[in-house]
């Protein structure tokens, strides 16, 4: 090995620890941004490290692929809006998964014939849940942003179909596998995990875009992982398998917020059952509130609690959700923020938003945190949320959603939801939070609602 | 590749998914979006594959191309990556400026007007 090889793995090795040691920081709001410093130096001198140590013979390429890429990166990181962060994520899983494809389409076209029986295998993986990846996340980040409807695309027999795709594309990886001369195979596994990809995620609907993106992120992490088998390279093993595990854990962790297995989400065809479950809802009154009177009860309350779902989102009313906020507090009054964790399209989403509009993190509770404390709050004001706040899926053993946890608003002393209109939520469930005496209905668009009531918090 | 390289590689995989597990079990949910950017853009980290693929010695030019396209989206992942998190994070650091607190005074108003 010459010096400039030595180098080169010395900064892997830095890299490795730098990565390791900007994730640990990831654990709280304050080192977070500081650890993330360690992690772009640590890239930094890997990329340095492996155009010295590499033997590089051809540089267009490589400065040219850079520059496009800076150009384009630097772009979004500048321009992406926090509302679009989940979009934004699903495109860099299918950029991350393309990357990870090609290098192993790549070191195929090249080395196929001097390849031993392990590495083949791990280049058929990386290819396969590569390809699979890069389309899944194109679909998913189309649905996401609204070029493909939202909406779960199903048809008969299509769990079979899937199969049927999904066994073939195995069957021509093995096949690639045991021989290694047959070439169409590896194109066949190819082609076939691209049609996999789309057909993964095409049946699953906007609002369970969390765990499909934490999947989808898992995927991409553990196809560069298999890049570094292939290529014999362990800062790829140890970073690829950090962001497989990291999407792993956060689709276990949706889909218990969610209390859905992955296969139920992937497989389940969520809407089906829905017209027997309403059918059988007990009726009931909504009592609508007029806005001074909403504003009368806020100001004069001594714990206000704001649930915020994704329809606060989509009115872009995380400002004016603030404000209201900020003048309540200085009115006295104890401000919290309740986040379920599928408040948003990807985890974490919602925490993003209002720290975007300047709520301080502190204000900001989990599930866990907040529900011991709705009994001793005087009034609870849901904006835009309806299945996280359904008192069904905990009393209702029959309810479609039962046993989902659920931010526990009804337990508040009053509740007031802001809503569009008196439609339901995206799972066409009744929520029995609506009816309940405690319960007030402001109909409106949740921007609007919120800075007209902060007005007439003002007045009061 | 030979036996040991393979179990050496085996052992890096065992050990980087169980340190994963630790590490980022412990990031609170609060934080879950920037983790996700971020271990995507230090997956990135494919990006010297593509290099290699892009410049290296003993590739001909179809790689090359491959190559090309490889480092062009990981690089994207990198510098988009990394400036999003960082764009979050800043959101995160910020202290509350102003601080509209509520005073003391206002609290033990209410308390007796009760």
């Amino acid at each position: 090995m010459s010096l400039t090889s030595y180098f080169m793995e010395a900064t892997y090795l830095i890299a490795s620890i730098l990565f390791i040691l900007a994730l640990k920081m990831m654990s709280h709001p304050e080192t977070a941004r500081k650890g993330m410093f360690l992690a772009e130096g640590g890239m930094f001198a890997a990329i340095v490290g492996t155009l010295i140590g590499a033997h590089i013979v051809t540089w267009v390429w490589i400065i040219a692929g850079l520059t496009v890429g800076s150009i384009i990166g630097a772009w979004m990181a500048v321009s992406v809006p926090m509302t679009a962060m989940p979009q934004r994520t699903a495109l860099s899983h299918a950029f991350g998964a393309l990357a990870a494809a090609l290098v192993g389409i790549g070191e195929f076209v090249t080395k196929a014939n001097e390849m031993g029986t392990v590495t083949r295998g791990a280049l058929g993986f990386e290819v396969m849940l590569g390809a699979l990846t890069t389309t899944g996340s194109l679909i998913a980040a189309g649905k996401l942003q609204g070029v493909i409807a939202g909406k779960p695309v199903q048809f008969r027999g299509q769990n079979a179909i899937n199969l049927l795709i999904g066994l073939g594309m195995v069957s021509s990886f093995v096949f690639f596998w045991i021989h290694p001369e047959t070439v169409a195979a590896f194109y066949m596994m190819l082609g076939l995990a691209f049609v996999f990809g789309v057909m993964l995620v095409i049946p699953i609907g906007s609002a369970d875009m969390p765990v499909v993106m934490s999947l989808l992120n898992s995927y991409a992490g553990l196809a560069a992982a298999a890049t570094g088998f292939v290529l014999g390279n362990n800062v790829l093993i140890i970073a690829g398998t950090l962001d497989g595990f990291s999407g792993f854990i956060l689709s276990v962790l949706m889909c218990k917020a969610m209390n859905r297995s992955i296969t139920n989400v992937l497989f389940g065809g969520f809407g089906a059952v829905i017209a027997e479950a309403s059918a059988a809802n007990s009726g009931g009154v909504m009592r609508e509130i007029s806005l001074d009177d909403a504003a009368m009860q806020l100001a004069f309350a001594n714990r206000v609690v704001f649930v915020p779902g994704y329809g606060l989102a989509t009115a872009q009313a995380q400002h004016a959700c603030r404000e209201l906020g900020e003048l309540l507090e200085s009115r006295g009054v104890t401000v919290k923020y309740a986040i379920h964790p599928v408040a948003g399209r990807m985890p974490g989403h919602m925490n993003v938003l209002l720290a975007e509009a300047n709520v301080p993190y502190s204000s900001l509770y989990e599930m866990e945190q907040i529900n011991p404390e709705f009994p001793s709050t005087d009034v609870a004001v849901v904006i835009g949320a309806n299945d996280v706040v359904n008192p069904d899926a905990r009393d209702n053993p029959k309810s479609l959603i039962a046993g989902m946890p659920i931010l526990e608003v009804d337990r508040a002393k009053s509740v007031i939801v802001l809503k569009r209109g008196q439609g339901r939520g995206f799972s066409g469930l009744e929520n029995p939070l609506f009816f309940k005496s405690c319960t007030t209905m402001l109909y409106g668009d949740a921007k609007s609602s919120l800075s007209h009531l902060a007005q007439a918090v003002q007045h009061v | 590749m030979n036996p040991a390289v393979l179990i050496a590689s085996v052992y890096v995989f065992a050990l980087a998914a169980f340190l994963g597990y630790q590490v980022i079990s412990r990031v609170p949910p609060l934080l879950h979006t920037p983790l996700m950017s971020a271990t995507n853009a230090i997956s990135g980290i494919s990006l010297i594959g593509s290099i290699v693929l892009a410049g290296a010695k003993g590739y001909p030019l179809p790689a090359h191309i491959l190559g090309f396209v490889a480092v062009t989206t990981a690089t994207i992942n990198v510098v988009g990556g990394f400036g999003i998190t960082d764009r979050m994070l800043k959101m995160f650091g910020q202290r509350k400026s102003k601080s509209p607190k509520p005073d003391a005074k206002a609290i033990a108003n209410k308390e007796a007007a009760k």
